[in-house]
């Protein structure tokens, strides 16, 4: 059995959830997959999780745990995991994953394989590739000891869409202690630093600047394409660490990691730390001078070009309809 | 203060790698060593506290007998001293491994703050800080932007994604795990680097009972997963083309 454990925040269920059930029907080889949710009052989230082609919802509410913490979460996800007794627990990498998951994994000592991008073998001999070196390497990971083994996935190593629905699972609370007092972290309500942050993880389109576009008055021209495609604006490190973009529009292993429908890189080389941060994106289409550059080797669509000439043609060219 | 900074020798970013010849590990005789670059910036951090607040930094650092390259260099830039615990088998060692043996030689010193990268360039697990906390029994928070001191309670900016971030208390001692760009990195200064072979650098046995969580099966350089569509013309028409493409072959418009 394969416990998927889906994050929300706020009440919303993050997408990357949906992206893990995937992972899980494909691990699953038909055992059956259940879906657990921590929270204050998630009801509803169940019930959207429900939708899923899933055998059970396990729900664990309780009053404690309506802000995140790593202390609350970890008791809370420790509870459903016990609950479900499963083989495998699956989780996506996310900030929050990454803060509560080695927790609970230290507390029972299991093993925990993170950042997973795929799944080979079966039964015993299941292995999990996770990139290593920066994303120079990629390995085949076995966890040993005795289950639960517990598992994270990279954002958009599977599709969210790639996840069977059509079922009507049932939701079945499970009840979590929580001593609120055992909870040492007390956090405030999140904020954004910039008026107009974006969570670029959420975008379906988005267009992203590297190097290759020379000066901050030519971020215009890539915005302008932005406009046309109704897609958001991001760019490589470089860009945001000299100051032409601000640093939450930064697409990276040092920024967000994204995997929107449809990624357009410009004057992007490709170097590993950007590509870990939008490899997951359905279609990619790269415009570079460099015929050569590695971020032809993750793109769909490329145009080996000047992007100060084929920029404003697309522009025009989207412009027209 | 007593902190304990977490460091990590790596390989430096312009290494290319190369397998041993079974392909389940690198082939380290090839490699070149740097700080990892998160633990660096926890390094930093550390420095600026104890600027601020008095106290000691101490560099720990698991790993063989290599790793004294970046020990020093922390010492140089201006830890005060040092916690090796040595053994070729931390080479590449799991995130609980790695852990467990630093809790073990970092137990007993009862430090009231420990800093880590949030995870390191090499096998990338960003694990081992919040592995330690549990072990070391400190509550952690993790991808730090900003550390506050105040009496017996610490105060952080937590990232999260999206651009959004959250300030978080809690009690002392406690883990953190730093992010990259949270301060400017300084270097060591040439007295520094005399000061340094001066300073303690205590040798500790990793602890006989560790057993690893998981073992890499094999390494490989990642496989090209896509076939590039290049589009030809001039920009006019490639523009066309790729318009056409995105519309009615990706529907990605």
């Amino acid at each position: 059995m394969i416990l998927v454990i889906a994050e929300q925040r706020d009440g919303r269920l993050n997408r990357a959830s949906w992206e893990v059930i995937a992972a899980a029907q494909t691990l699953a080889k038909g055992s059956p997959v259940k879906v657990g949710i921590a929270g204050s009052s998630v009801a509803a989230l169940a019930s959207e999780l429900a939708t899923a082609d899933v055998a059970e919802v396990l729900v664990a509410e309780h009053p404690a745990l309506a802000s995140y913490t790593p202390d609350g979460y970890a008791m809370a996800i420790r509870a459903l995991v016990d609950a479900a007794s499963p083989t495998y627990v699956l989780m996506p990498h996310t900030y929050q994953t990454r803060d509560c998951a080695p927790a609970i994994a230290a507390r029972m000592r299991k093993a925990l394989i993170t950042d997973a991008t795929g799944i080979s073998g079966a039964g015993a001999d299941v292995t999990f590739t996770r990139p290593m070196f920066q994303g120079k390497l990629a390995a085949q990971v076995k966890p040993l000891g005795e289950p639960p083994f517990f598992v994270t996935f990279q954002i958009g190593a599977f599709r969210a869409d790639a996840a069977q629905k059509g079922g009507s699972a049932p939701v079945t609370p499970v009840a979590v202690q929580i001593d609120a007092s055992a909870i040492r972290q007390k956090p405030e309500a999140p904020f954004q630093e910039a008026k107009q942050a974006v969570d670029l993880g959420q975008a379906e389109r988005i267009v992203a600047v590297g190097r290759g576009i020379k000066s901050q008055e030519n971020i215009a021209v890539a915005e302008k394409l932005a406009k046309a495609m109704g897609a958001e604006l991001a760019a490589s490190r470089p860009i945001c660490d000299n100051g032409w973009l601000p640093m939450e529009r930064q697409i990276g292993s040092s920024g967000q990691t994204v995997a929107p429908k449809l990624y357009v890189a410009l004057g992007i080389s490709g170097a590993i730390q950007h590509l870990v941060g939008m490899k997951g994106a359905r279609t990619i289409v790269a415009i570079n001078k460099d015929a050569d550059a590695p971020i032809f080797e993750v793109a769909d669509y490329g145009i080996v070009g000047d992007l100060f000439e084929v920029v404003p043609a697309l522009i025009a060219e989207l412009e027209k309809t | 203060m007593k902190i304990a900074v977490c460091i990590k020798q790596v390989p430096t970013r312009e290494w290319q790698p190369r397998l041993n010849d079974d392909k389940t590990w690198i082939r380290e005789q090839d490699v070149s060593y740097e700080m990892n670059e998160p633990d660096a910036y926890a390094l930093e951090e550390a420095l600026r506290l104890r600027e601020k607040h008095g106290g000691e930094v101490v560099v720990c650092s698991a790993g063989p007998a290599r790793v004294q390259q970046v020990i020093r260099e922390a010492l140089a830039r201006g830890a005060d001293r040092a916690i090796h615990v040595e053994d070729d088998r931390l080479a590449a060692a799991d995130a609980f491994t790695t852990a467990d043996a630093l809790a073990a030689a970092m137990t007993e010193e009862r430090f009231d703050l420990v800093l880590t990268g949030l995870q390191s360039d090499d096998q990338g697990q960003a694990q081992t800080g919040v592995v330690l906390a549990e072990r070391l029994g400190m509550p952690h928070s993790t991808i730090i932007m900003d550390v506050q001191v105040q009496d017996s309670s610490l105060k952080v900016k937590r990232e999260l994604e999206g651009g959004w971030f959250q300030w978080i208390e809690m009690p002392l001692p406690a883990l953190l795990t730093i992010q990259s760009g949270i301060n400017q990195l300084r270097y060591a200064t040439l007295k520094g680097i005399m000061a340094a072979k001066k300073k303690e650098i205590r040798k500790a046995a990793m602890p006989a009972d560790l057993r690893p969580s998981q073992q890499v099966v094999s390494l490989a350089v990642p496989t090209r997963a896509k076939e590039t569509h290049l589009i030809d013309g001039s920009a006019g028409e490639a523009a066309k083309e790729l318009t056409r493409l995105l519309r009615e072959e990706a529907r990605a418009l």
